[in-house]
């Protein structure tokens, strides 16, 4: 695995992170938002799962990114007005990156190489999902349904106000 | 390259993605520190899967592909719900968004 690869996707990634989650403007913070999975991505690619990085790609960027960019434009006339920063909210992210930190570095076996890499094609995928993960494939089948028809009913203008 | 690299990424990410969904008043916001916190959980399973003694068990692919429909269903709701309470109150800051009764 390439170490400059992986320094150069962790910087995109976690500054793009960065940006998105500290800009003040919508539109900016959606966008950068966009090209940090784009690194996620990246990441999947180095790490052997083509395919998860693909359809993060796909659902991500294609249709998440584009999502809130539509709900940004919908909802623009109320812009961030309030510059204050939340100092507590620091802290607590703070604690929580030190104690994750901490178990990381307490654990002994996490310092190993990877084993050589087996090709994991989309065809076993395929079968996977069809023949041991059927129920959860079915089980995300009816929660992306009811998802779709709850997003559907939010949205929906009351006729009768 | 070891796993432990993959695993700092990973928690910085999912930090950054607690402090947008903290300390951001801006519902959009929210939800995107909740997607960052979502991703930087399915870097950690593909890193698990790929440094794992069995790579021909792809638990940890199957384990990313459903958080990520979950994640995508997730998305959608949220939106539908941040357009329906923008409707209301005309609003999108959630400091005013105080009252549950309409």
């Amino acid at each position: 695995m390439n170490i400059v690869a992986f320094a150069i996707i962790a910087i995109l990634t976690l500054s793009a992170a960065l940006a998105a989650a500290t800009l003040q403007k919508l539109m900016h913070a959606a966008l950068c938002f966009a090209v940090m999975f784009v690194g996620i991505s990246a990441f999947f690619f180095l790490l052997g799962a083509e395919f998860v990085g693909l359809v993060q790609i796909f659902v991500y960027i294609g249709a998440v990114a584009v999502l809130i960019v539509f709900t940004i434009l919908l909802t623009r006339h109320d812009q961030e007005k309030t510059r204050g920063f939340n100092w507590g909210g620091i802290a607590i992210a703070v604690a929580v990156f030190a104690g994750l930190l901490w178990a990381t570095s307490k654990t002994k076996s996490t310092a190993i190489a990877p084993p050589p890499l087996q090709e994991l094609t989309v065809q076993r995928i395929g079968e996977l999902l069809m023949t041991g993960y059927v129920w959860p494939l079915l089980c995300i089948g009816v929660l992306l349904t009811a998802a779709l028809i709850g997003a559907l009913i939010l949205v929906m203008e009351d006729k009768a106000q | 390259m070891t796993l432990s690299a993959f695993l700092i990424v990973s928690s910085v990410l999912f930090c950054i993605g607690l402090l947008a969904a903290l300390s951001r008043r801006h519902a959009i916001f929210i939800l995107i520190g909740i997607e960052m916190m979502l991703a930087a959980a399915n870097i950690n399973f593909i890193a698990f899967w790929r440094f794992s003694p069995q790579p021909a068990q792809p638990i940890g692919v199957m384990v990313a592909i459903f958080a990520i429909a979950i994640a995508a269903a997730e998305a959608a709701v949220g939106l539908a719900i941040v357009i329906a309470v923008y409707r209301h109150f005309r609003t999108t800051n959630v400091d005013q968004l105080n009252q549950l009764k309409g």
